[in-house]
């Protein structure tokens, strides 16, 4: 199925050609602009701030992780130095008076993620794989470690702080509302996204994914993995010390979380939730996993838990993320040959959320009464008044996810045969 | 008779060394497990000391009502049977993913359990207690007393280690295993069935690290960021020791354990050995801060600066045969 959605993909590309690709490109510098117009509330605004961010960020992670097949578990690293630099310098600006307007600053981060890539990418990447994925953990470990210690560059436990407004103005602008802050991401979200697509489009992209593909096959063709590997490294870096510097403008605080392993962890999630092997992938993930960090926290306490599970969901049912899902119906679509599909979707759908239902109240009973057992028995869930210490809920719990489990069965078992004809009248192979 | 300082430089190297060696036996206790699932399978698995945090979690709980004893056995048989499953019901239908799945499946897991952890027990440590029966000093060394069970804990797992080592290489399934560990695919070819020697490999190897959870717990913190402590830990142990090597793990270990104990019991600074040469450091100079650090400080990164000087250096491992 990957195969043909691929095959979709490269057809779709050269039928558009380069003229509709700009238009596309000038469609979502538009999209940007026009947001803050509907979306108009103050955390609508943050959280869109926060996506642009971490939209930089997943991308540059999916330079490493789905285009050159490099898999880290430090990619923060170059984040949190790239915000830790920003930060210096805006508070180096504001001491000197350097005439260095705000818009300017991300960069600086981009050249300290760089720099750093640079160092520590020339002792890791003449190896990919395990070897590389074990070496990026130990870094990580290292500058999490030496965060702690080396307080005067890192602040310690309480972090740097800055402040946006008194760094020089241009166009008389102060970007002390938040507003003014996220036409700032946004533009330079626009031309990072820009940028690694162009990217990937390059001789040089290509031989990225060459090296994913086959290392071997790549050095006996004249080129050096190594090296491939290596410029990978230090572009993704000098992104994700842009989307660091960003996201120390947007907080105004910097403190040794931007370098842990969480972070690199967040952005792994994301990117893989979205999808490595599309380009629109990450940016789905960071859309999604930007809004449920946010959204769901507010809902419920265990919330990274749904999150846990709901990553090992993907990695198990669709390795292809959100993107790979999509990207499927792609030579369906043009064949329109999707119409038999919607009715098995709907019925999968229902039966997955029906499990979801259960999965949720079991959870949620758990915690209430392991974890809020000061509070008394009696809560609410889904808008219904129960009471955690009888059986009835308990029992309902435990049906909804034993029959959704049954029907989700059944469902599947339609949908993969109503797939597979689609499939297979289109002269896909399934 | 000695004179106080060289008696105090004694006790210390004593008690590290003591201490060293038991923190490598329990390291090896988990490590051991790990090697051998990441040999096998290629799987590094990121949820390894997450199954040795509910060991000791399980250990807790059972001894709550059934006593120490009861959760020495009990706990270690649950766990590695979680691990069996696991590995029969999500690695394997993950496998033809592809490793980095793999991967990125334990990775999740170790996130997942961990949340579990805290949902039902919570953030704060729990008190999990030295059972009364081993609750002395076994004895004295200078003016330190030496509590009987850590001598315990030394007992059991170098009674594990003996055990271990009985099993594979003087029975047919260790035969297997140790045949696996090298050459897989032959293994296979022999018509040996792989994935169950897979799911066995990987529910033995959980319970050996919720042994270690168990018996670790008393005498360590028993909390929810247990796993996140120990686990690159495991990881650096590993490499160092070199892939499909167990006796590269073991010495991996016990180095490891020994370097760890002692860097922490040691209270020299950068700005200290400068003194001691003779150069005065200015306190106030921008570099302050790195020449006050103290080795004790730096404990924690040692292990990390290892494996990356490893890993440029000497990517097999110490005593590794072969490459990933």
């Amino acid at each position: 199925m990957n195969e043909v959605a691929e095959r979709g993909l490269a057809a779709l590309t050269s039928w558009r050609g380069a003229r509709p690709r700009f238009l596309l490109w000038l469609a979502a510098a538009l999209l940007f602009a026009g947001l803050p117009l509907v979306f108009r509330s103050g955390s609508a605004l943050t959280m869109m701030s926060l996506m642009g961010i971490m939209i930089i960020f997943a991308l540059s992670y999916n330079m490493l992780l789905g285009q050159t097949g490099l898999l880290s578990f430090g990619h923060a690293v170059y984040y949190g130095l790239g915000a830790f630099f920003v930060v210096h310098a805006m508070n180096a600006i504001v001491r000197a008076k350097y005439p260095i307007p705000l818009p300017l600053v991300p960069f600086v981060g981009g050249i300290a993620g760089l720099a750093f890539a640079i160092v520590f990418g020339s002792v890791s990447t003449r190896r990919g794989g395990t070897a590389f994925a074990m070496i990026s953990l130990g870094l990580a470990e290292l500058v999490a470690s030496s965060s702690l210690i080396v307080r005067d560059f890192f602040g310690g436990e309480e972090g740097i702080t800055t402040n946006r407004t008194r760094l020089p103005r241009i166009f008389d602008l102060t970007f002390g509302p938040q507003i003014q802050v996220y036409y700032l991401i946004a533009a330079w979200c626009i031309l990072a996204m820009a940028a690694m697509y162009a990217l990937t489009r390059t001789p040089f992209g290509r031989m990225c994914n060459a090296v994913r593909e086959n290392p071997e096959r790549v050095e006996f063709i004249g080129y050096s993995p190594a090296m491939v590997r290596f410029v990978a490294f230090c572009l993704s870096g000098f992104f994700a010390g842009l989307a660091g510097g960003l996201a120390a403008i947007n907080f105004e605080i910097v403190n040794a979380s931007y370098v842990g392993l969480q972070q690199s962890g967040v952005v792994l999630l994301a990117t893989y939730i979205g999808g490595i092997r599309y380009f629109i992938g990450p940016v789905l993930g960071a859309l999604l996993v930007t809004f449920l960090q946010l959204m769901l926290s507010d809902v419920t306490e265990v919330w990274q838990l749904y999150f846990g599970i709901m990553f090992i969901a993907v990695v198990m049912f669709a390795p292809g993320g959100l993107a790979g899902l999509l990207m499927m119906h792609a030579p369906l679509l043009r064949a329109r040959a999707l119409g038999r599909l919607p009715v098995p979707y709907v019925l999968l759908l229902a039966a997955a959320s029906v499990v979801a239902t259960g999965v949720i109240a079991c959870i949620e009973l758990t915690y209430h009464l392991l974890a809020k057992a000061a509070d008394g028995t009696a809560m609410r869930l889904f808008g219904i008044s129960l009471d955690v210490a009888s059986a009835s809920p308990w029992l309902v719990a435990a049906m909804l996810v034993a029959g959704g489990g049954l029907l989700a069965r059944a469902a599947w078992a339609i949908t993969v045969r109503a797939w597979n004809d689609a499939a297979l009248s289109v002269g896909a192979p399934p | 008779m000695r004179n106080a300082g060289e008696r105090l430089v004694l006790e210390l190297v004593l008690i590290s060394t003591l201490n060293g060696v038991l923190f490598g036996m329990l390291l090896f206790l988990m490590a051991s497990g790990l090697t051998l699932i990441f040999s096998m399978m290629g799987v590094l698995n990121f949820a390894h000391a997450s199954f040795y945090m509910l060991g000791a979690f399980f250990g807790f709980q059972i001894s709550r009502y059934a006593g120490f004893w009861t959760a020495l056995v009990v706990a270690p048989l649950l766990v590695g049977a979680i691990g069996a499953l696991t590995e029969r019901y999500g690695l394997r239908h993950v496998h033809r993913h592809g490793h980095v799945a793999e991967l990125l499946f334990t990775f999740g897991l170790a996130f997942v359990i961990e949340e579990i952890v805290q949902m039902i027990w919570g953030k704060a440590p729990v008190d999990y207690r030295v059972p009364a029966l081993l609750d002395f000093p076994a004895f004295t060394i200078f003016a330190t007393n030496y509590p009987a069970y850590k001598l315990f804990m030394l007992l059991i797992s170098i009674g594990i280690f003996i055990a271990l080592l009985a099993v594979l290489t003087r029975t047919r399934m260790g035969l297997i295993i140790q045949a696996a560990l090298t050459h897989p695919n032959m293994v296979a070819m022999l018509g040996h069935n792989v994935p169950r020697v897979f799911m066995l490999v990987f529910g033995l190897g959980c319970a050996l690290a919720a042994l270690a959870g168990v018996i670790a717990g008393p005498a360590l913190v028993t909390q929810s960021n247990m796993a996140e402590l120990v686990g690159p830990i495991l990881f650096v142990v590993v490499v160092v020791g070199g892939l499909g090597s167990l006796s590269g793990a073991f010495i991996a270990s016990l180095l490891i354990g020994l370097i760890q104990t002692f860097a922490v019991s040691i209270n020299v600074s950068l700005a200290d050995l400068f003194a001691a040469f003779g150069f005065a450091v200015d306190a106030r100079s921008s570099l302050s801060d790195l020449q006050n650090v103290t080795v004790a400080q730096i404990a924690p990164i040692i292990p990390y600066l290892l494996l990356v000087l490893i890993l440029i250096l000497r990517p097999v491992g110490l005593f590794g045969t072969r490459e990933r």
